[in-house]
């Protein structure tokens, strides 16, 4: 190719390269907001603080949730029909029901049939029958489970104000939240932490936790919390019905209000006009008894229904900070999860830290860098000044196409970072020492700089495929901060090989091949 | 630096130097062994580290009595950093009473408002224990499939001696690293398994450039003795592998130096790394060359040995 066409296509790339990383040196100026230069690099949670969790989402306890639901559906129809059975059990995904000797009931047949839908019947021994989840259920019930949940987490995520979250479905059951510049960590787990399930039950007082109906009721438990330390001191047994009046299914909006006399924080609840007939119906019906607010199967409170109440307007008081009542209300008003979580994973980095490792990082980076350029000037004189500025060139390309794709730069980035500078380093050296070794060798300067590219070239190339082969795997395969090496890595390998090959050969070309007398060369 | 090609004769020396290198590793596997295992960070462990700075210097003692006081026994404390940072590191087990989520941070003020210091909350992680063998078993897959590609990739470039040796040099700069981390009982976590693989991209680099002067000196002298053609490409890239050592070692000592307490053992592994890698490119990859040649020698007139002269001609 001819050098100056040559010339034009590097000056070309040089300047895409600095286009391209403005943003990101604009972005992070002081005083600026790095949102407004939309092609900048990322920081990563580690440079830039925030939060990253991995969260499971317990979609067994969804399927439990739904075969639980149906056996009870199978024992109401049959005390209904009068059919005589020992017991329905559930255990997972399968409904166990056994007869009593000599009764027989057809599941196939008017009104069993309808859960056929999702079930499939098999004749046990010993008068039993099993009804399975069918797979296709079970897939469709988890799938649903996770999309749901994304659903519900986001919206209670977008209520921290956090300006760019992330979440992301990771594997069969794992959510990945990532809320970078995040302040406060306690609300993000407060209000991602809560499956949020709101019950509405009626308590029997008559009843105590060690005679009750176990067929129509359940034991469920207040906790008294000590109001600084907030451990909890007693825990305090109540008697409910089995039959749940009213979900926060119905739940229209929730808001924080201060008692008048008081001062305390309660959640003020309106319900849909579905949820307002319900409630109207449950507290005309129940005047007199107490009706307990159950939250994630904790009571919260449970007032004495004086009348019917109308209008669908409910609260719920209980010992909650202003804090903890507006999470509350955030996370009833974003929906219920449909199965609860766990925090598998938690990485939180203040923002104080972040800054701290960014500015060490790139002092340290930029201090040996440094060193590296003057070294390679004063070790191979006008060839090192060729060396530098490719080494600067490729710094340049991959921030440009780090900002370009919008990547995130993390601490394992910038040690990839790190071992390309130092491959393209290399690079150079390799070419370098070959030249001289060629000019020891014979007295023609073009053949030696020739045959010195060439041969180096070889080296370059198998040693950098070998390492990109490495990175690639690691991308292929690895996780969290072994990706951040690998992306940087293997584009670091990419553009180290243009600047070294390409951009060093051209201003050899430039400088000393274009001329017609070639006397000596600086290396 | 070296402007005149030296004849050092490396190769004979190597029976000390590979007796260095099996040395090396077994007391890396002795060093293992007798810690108990390597110190796994909570990545691979579980658990939750706590990073708080305080607005004084921290008295460690006191911190710990004031956990034990609580019933808190099980943590581990230690200080972070350097002096001047006032910062300590806070260990905790994966099932802590003082809890995970949103009861920890409540936990911790509760706990530290005791103490005459102001404290500031600078970093938590919590790994739960699936997640730590999920880790441990992707960073496993991940380094061995690198491994094996590479391997693929020079035994076609090359030969497969070429490749073995390459690999062989590889795990051997790897267990020196995590050997030395052994040695000084120093954290092992997802960070440090990052480094090891800068490491191995480093050493690579370095091997294949002197193998690939090997392949081209085994083209271009087909009567000479092995030893002796490596002895010489050895010495003719030499003073590229200690101009491209110390350049990276500078930049390396700098992130040591400059990089602050989060990327202090990340740079320290490097530094290790880059030492043995240098070391290992001449010291043991092309003697495990030799002696791969010398127990199975390349047949001299098969076909694709001749195909293989030519390409790399």
């Amino acid at each position: 190719m001819n050098v100056r066409v040559k010339g034009l296509l590097i000056l070309l790339v040089f300047a895409a390269a600095v286009f391209y990383s403005l943003p990101t040196y604009q972005a992070y100026q002081p005083g600026v907001d790095p949102q407004k230069h939309p092609n900048r690099v990322n920081l990563g949670l580690d440079l830039q603080g925030g939060m990253y969790l991995d969260i499971e989402i317990k979609v067994e306890e969804a399927v439990k949730e739904t075969t639980s639901r149906t056996a009870q559906e199978l024992e109401d129809l049959l005390l209904d029909n009068y059919v005589k059975f020992v017991e329905v059990r559930q255990e997972n995904n399968v409904i166990i029901l056994e007869m009593e000797k000599g009764e027989t009931v057809n599941l196939t047949e008017s009104p069993y049939d309808r859960l056929l839908v999702q079930f499939t019947p098999a004749e046990q021994p010993n008068n039993r029958t099993t009804l399975t989840l069918l797979p296709e259920e079970l897939t469709r019930i988890q799938e649903n489970a996770i999309t749901q949940a994304l659903e519900v987490l986001r919206n209670r995520i977008d209520s921290l104000g956090v300006s760019e979250p992330t979440l992301q479905r990771q594997g069969d059951n794992s959510i990945i939240i990532q809320l970078p510049g995040l302040k406060d960590r306690s609300q993000a787990i407060e209000l991602i932490g809560p499956q949020a399930v709101l019950e509405f039950r009626i308590v029997n007082d008559d009843a105590t936790p060690a005679a009750y109906n176990r067929y129509t009721e359940v034991v469920r438990y207040e906790e008294i919390r000590d109001p600084i330390t907030q451990e909890v001191l007693s825990r305090n047994p109540y008697v409910l019905s089995k039959e749940v009046l009213l979900t926060g299914e119905y739940i229209r909006d929730a808001r924080v209000r201060f008692d008048q006399q008081t001062n305390q924080p309660y959640v003020s609840l309106s319900f849909d006009s579905i949820g307002a007939d319900r409630f109207a119906k449950l507290t005309e019906r129940n005047q007199g008894k107490r009706l307990a607010i159950v939250l994630d199967d904790k009571v919260q409170s449970a007032p004495v229904i004086r009348e019917k109440i109308g209008g669908g307007e409910a609260s719920i008081s209980g010992q909650f900070t202003t804090e903890e009542a507006g999470n509350l209300s955030i996370v009833l008003r974003s929906g219920s999860l449909p199965a609860p979580i766990e925090i598998r994973e938690e990485r939180t980095v203040g923002a104080s830290l972040g800054e701290d490792s960014v500015e060490q990082g790139l002092t340290s980076l930029l201090l040996g860098g440094l060193l590296v350029l003057i070294f390679m000037m004063i070790y191979y004189r006008l060839a090192g000044v060729f060396a530098a500025f490719a080494l600067v060139f490729n710094l340049l390309l991959i921030i440009a196409v780090l900002g370009g794709v919008g990547a995130t730069l993390t601490l394992p980035g910038m040690a990839g970072i790190v071992l390309t500078t130092g491959m393209a380093v290399d690079a150079n050296v390799l070419i370098f020492q070959r030249i001289r070794e060629e000019l020891a060798k014979s007295n023609n300067l073009r053949s030696s700089i020739n045959e010195g590219f060439d041969r180096a070239f070889k080296t370059i190339l198998d040693a950098n495929v070998t390492t990109l082969f490495a990175a690639l795997a690691l991308l292929q395969f690895g996780t969290g901060p072994i990706k951040g090496f690998a992306v940087t890595l293997s584009l670091g390998i990419l553009s180290s090989m243009f600047t070294a090959i390409v951009v060093t050969r051209f201003f050899f070309e430039m400088i000393y091949l274009n001329r017609k007398q070639l006397k000596a060369i600086s290396i | 630096m070296l402007s005149q090609p030296l004849q050092i004769r490396f190769l004979e020396k190597r029976r000390y130097t590979i007796y260095l290198s099996i040395f090396l590793v077994l007391s890396t596997f002795l060093s293992v062994l007798l810690h108990g295992g390597l110190n796994y960070g909570i990545d691979f462990r579980g658990g939750t580290n706590v990073q708080i700075r305080f607005d004084s210097k921290p008295d460690l003692n006191q911190l710990r009595n004031l956990f034990a006081s609580q019933g808190y026994d099980s943590i581990t404390l230690q200080t972070f950093g350097a002096e001047k940072d006032r910062e300590i590191l806070l260990g905790l087990p994966i099932d802590s009473s003082l809890g995970t989520g949103e009861s920890l941070t409540t936990n911790l003020q509760q706990i530290l408002q005791n103490a005459n210091t102001q404290p500031e909350v600078r970093r938590i992680e919590t790994i739960g224990p699936k997640v730590g063998d999920e880790l441990k078993e992707d960073a496993l897959l991940a380094v061995l499939i690198a491994l094996g590609l590479v391997l693929l990739y020079i035994s076609v470039r090359f030969q497969w001696r070429f490749g073995i040796s390459a690999v062989v040099c590889l795990l051997h700069d790897v267990l020196a690293v995590v050997g030395v981390f052994s040695l000084f009982d120093k954290e092992f976590n997802l960070t440090i398994i990052a480094a090891l693989l800068t490491v191995v991209g480093y050493s690579l680099n370095d091997t294949i450039v002197v193998f690939d002067r090997i392949r081209e000196n085994l083209a271009k002298f087909r009567k000479r003795e092995t030893e002796e053609l490596l002895d010489l490409s050895i010495n003719e890239t030499l003073s590229r592998t200690l101009l491209t050592s110390a350049t990276t070692l500078f930049v390396v000592i700098m992130l040591l130096l400059f990089g602050g307490e989060i990327i202090h053992d990340f740079a320290f592994a490097l530094f290790v790394g880059i030492l043995v890698g240098t070391y290992s490119s001449i010291y043991v990859a092309s003697p495990i060359f030799l002696m791969l040649q010398e127990k199975a020698p390349p047949k001299p007139a098969t076909p694709s040995n001749t195909e293989l002269t030519q390409e790399s001609q």
